[in-house]
């Protein structure tokens, strides 16, 4: 708990939050907003990146295993990048707005592609590095 | 066009400020329940979750074009996708879920997925309950 960890998680958290923003935006126009893709591309795609990330700490440590590298990666981009809040939100107002086979869709999909994404990063990483 | 522009960029500031600002307050609040509390690291992400849901509802809800409270794009932006945002975190819950799994605990993988997004879930629907009555 240092002020250089904070100010890590601090730039980290800021480009995590823009790139969702961007993303889901992004995927949210081009494939419509009645089903929250966009915020479901952002969490499995940034599950894959925490798994790939932990694939690396283990397999090849180093600077994958500095503890500030983490802040900044980690806690900060990959933690500002994905949401539980926009999920709820998003699901909250499927469900209100009658649709609650898509409400109960988006959390199993989002639940398990998540965990999926974790696996499939970490094994390819480990993989790779032998 | 330059307008827009300059709206555009407005936003992503606010949504980059409001996530780094709550991407520290889920490191700091991890710091209290992992070295003070001695927690296990598991509940600082449930926390942050629960906690985040409760507010972008409540928020939202209070903000709503008929709430009680009027806030521009800017600032819903700076308080839902970038505080919230921020706050909360779907990989660590993941690569939590993950690990778990990986050491063949099943059923503590299981159960700390499935309460964390039941909870979440739940916080969220209150924070709309209570900011509906609020607007009443």
């Amino acid at each position: 708990m240092t002020l250089a960890a904070c100010a890590l998680v601090l730039i980290g958290g800021f480009f995590g939050g823009i790139s969702r923003f961007f993303l889901s935006g992004f995927v949210g126009r081009g494939v419509g907003e009645t089903f929250p893709w966009g915020t479901l591309a952002v969490n499995v795609s940034g599950a894959l990146a925490i798994g790939a990330f932990a694939g690396a700490a283990r397999a090849v440590g180093g600077v994958f295993a500095s503890d500030l590298v983490r802040d900044l990666i980690v806690v900060g981009l990959f933690g500002g990048y994905t949401t539980v809040s926009s999920f709820c939100l998003q699901t909250l107002n499927l469900a209100l707005d009658g649709e609650r086979q898509l409400a109960v869709f988006n959390v199993v999909a989002s639940a398990a592609l998540c965990v999926l994404f974790v696996a499939l990063g970490f094994w390819a990483v480990v993989w790779m590095a032998g | 066009m330059t307008g827009g522009g300059t709206q555009a960029t407005r936003l992503y500031l606010a949504v980059g400020c409001g996530a780094a600002i709550g991407s520290l307050a889920r490191f700091l609040s991890g710091y209290v329940v992992v070295s003070l509390l001695e927690l296990n690291a598991l509940y600082a992400t449930a926390f942050v979750n629960v906690v985040g849901s409760w507010i972008i509802m409540f928020f939202a809800t209070l903000t709503r074009p008929d709430g009680r409270l009027m806030v521009g794009s800017a600032g819903r932006n700076f308080v839902m996708g970038g505080f919230c945002g921020g706050l909360t975190t779907f990989s660590a819950m993941s690569l939590d879920t993950f690990i778990l799994l990986l050491e063949g605990d099943v059923r503590q993988a299981a159960t700390y997925l499935v309460s964390v997004v039941a909870l979440s879930l739940g916080s969220a629907w209150l924070g709309y309950a209570m900011a509906a009555r609020i607007n009443r």
